[in-house]
């Protein structure tokens, strides 16, 4: 459903990408690993139209998307939870998300789809009055995938989900993951955390650098002498 | 005395209130101090005085008052939201990733450029703006009240009330807010950020408009030099609140010209521009976060 190909971006005179290609198919659980500085952030930038690529093409169901402003995009149903989470701290947590459904217009929908996404994250529903700042790390990552949720996306980019927290909530947040990847949701997964990214995905590429040197099953990676030893710490 | 200086401070303080919106709205979504926004508050009351001019020639002024007051406050709104319109996109958008130094050059250039436009295209003598409503005074605790200053005063605190509640309230209010908080985190969740900080201009000039023919109705005058001292006088007001903060603004606008006043009634009415930016200096000196400008820094907390 998504494809990058020979994508080229410039941070000034860095050449943070340099011809990334990828691929997500429907259904797929598509992962992206790789050491910090790589460009796995600047590549989902560049995806959601925040990181005006030098040169290639990003296609989206065959349209090309790459020249669209950030907010067509969303409206075409790719939705990202960036790295570091980005709650918006002076509102409240009811109020982050609805800035999720910021482009939606039907009421009824967007009031049914926050009974979800409280349902699947409660403690949500408990802060909802408090300031999207007051939350603890795990909460905030809860609120960011839950306001991501509330534009109804068909493809739910995550950067680095896992960073910070402690394992217990990394596992409530990963089964909700596979929750809404079995609702049909794409998912593309930006993780540090090697073992956590292959064990979730159909499928994972491996960033250094600006390049993709390895995309295959996650089986294979692991097998892989290089990447067990650059990213499995083995 | 004193309540004659409160009503007289007061009155001030709607219109230095009103023009602060725009300084603290734009620096909460830009961190950009807009310079030329007393400019904007200067050509709302020229063209204040434009359309009371067709207004009067018509003979509308005579037959429907009513609806030539709307009418002399919702021209120059919509006039002055162009102007900032074009302003943030000819002036500030295409500095936006520059360094900070250059839309502030950016920003006294167009100052300079409006007040000396309006000074070719009008003149630069005082303009008289003409009388519209004839309302009597009365006395209240010994002070000398008349309508127009409380028509000011109850339309500047319903506009505040109103621009208060949209952002509170509202769906692109929230979203200023968000913008405000986290410009590219606003267009990840499909915010069109342009067009949401081109609305802020909108309503920044919008609020000048409306204190500029307040100003026009209340004064009697208007040149091309008005924008300047108010301009100045409504950022040292923002500041004063805490530059970006919505409530502050208001705040510090009834402050300072609360404290202009009573400055002028008991100390000395001729150093009274040099008292504001007295304060100015003494704010920037010990609390230059303002009084309600707290932690967070940058984002706007209304
Ligand atoms: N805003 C920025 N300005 C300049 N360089 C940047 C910026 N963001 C990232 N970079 C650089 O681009 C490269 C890729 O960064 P990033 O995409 O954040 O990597 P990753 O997410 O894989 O850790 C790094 O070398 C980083 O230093
Ligand atoms: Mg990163």
């Amino acid at each position: 459903m998504l494809e990058l190909r020979d994508i080229h971006f410039y941070y000034g005179h860095i050449h943070a990408l340099q011809g990334v290609s990828m691929e997500v198919r429907p259904g797929q659980v598509v992962c992206l690993i790789g050491s910090n500085g790589a460009g796995k952030s600047s590549t989902l930038m560049a995806i959601c139209g925040v990181n005006a690529v030098a040169r290639g093409e990003i296609l989206l169901e065959g349209e090309a998307i790459h020249a669209r402003e950030p907010d067509e995009i969303v409206k075409r149903g790719i939705c990202q939870v960036p790295e570091g989470r980005r709650i918006f701290p002076h509102l409240t947590v009811l109020e982050n998300l609805e800035m999720g459904a910021f482009l939606r217009n039907d009421a009824s929908g967007v009031k049914e789809d926050l009974d979800y996404v409280c349902s699947l994250f409660p403690v949500l529903h408990e802060r909802r009055a408090q300031r999207g700042g007051t939350l603890s790390g795990g909460e905030q990552q809860m609120l960011a995938i839950a306001r991501a949720l509330m534009s109804r996306p068909r493809l739910l980019l995550l950067d680095e989900p896992s960073l910070g927290l402690a394992p217990r909530i990394i596992e409530t947040i990963f089964e909700v993951l596979a929750r809404i990847r079995d609702e049909g949701t794409g998912i593309f997964l930006v993780e540090q955390n090697a073992h956590l990214a292959l064990n979730f995905s159909d499928w994972a590429y491996v960033m250094e650098t600006g390049r993709i040197i390895m995309g295959d099953e996650p089986g294979v990676l692991r097998d892989s002498p290089a990447v067990r030893e650059a990213y499995l710490g083995e | 005395m004193f309540a004659q200086q409160l009503v007289n401070g007061l009155v001030v303080g709607a219109v230095y209130a009103l023009i602060a919106l725009g300084y603290t709205l734009v620096y909460g979504i830009l961190q950009l101090i807009n310079f030329a926004h007393g400019e904007i508050y200067m050509i709302g009351a020229y063209v204040g005085i434009a359309v009371l001019a067709v207004l009067g020639t018509m003979g509308l002024t005579q037959t429907s008052l009513a609806l030539s007051i709307v009418l002399v406050f919702l021209i120059p709104m919509i006039y002055c939201a162009a102007y900032g319109i074009t302003l943030e996109r000819v002036a500030y958008r295409p500095l936006r990733g520059a360094p900070r130094l250059s839309p502030l050059i950016s920003a006294i250039g167009m100052s300079l450029f409006l007040q000396n436009y309006v000074q070719v295209v009008q003149g630069a003598r005082d303009k008289a703006f003409p009388n519209l409503l004839e309302l009597g005074s009365f006395q209240l605790f010994g002070a000398y009240v008349n309508g127009l200053q409380i028509f000011i005063l109850v339309l500047a605190v319903g506009l505040m009330a109103a621009l208060q509640l949209f952002i509170k309230k509202t769906k692109l209010g929230k979203a200023m807010r968000a913008t405000a908080q986290d410009r590219t985190m606003a267009s990840l969740v499909g915010v069109n950020v342009n067009r949401v900080i081109a609305f802020t201009f909108a309503i920044g000039s919008v609020m000048a408009a409306v204190a500029g023919v307040m100003v026009g109705m209340y004064y009697g005058i208007v040149n091309h030099h008005i924008g300047f001292v108010a301009g100045m006088k409504a950022f040292t007001a923002a500041v004063l609140g805490g530059i970006g903060n919505v409530t502050g603004a208001l705040l510090g606008g009834f402050l300072l010209a609360l404290l202009e006043s009573f400055w002028a009634g008991y100390v000395s009415a001729v150093y009274k521009d040099i008292f504001a930016f007295m304060v100015l200096v003494v704010v920037l000196i010990f609390r230059p976060e303002g009084i309600l400008g707290g932690s967070g820094g940058e984002a706007d907390r209304t």
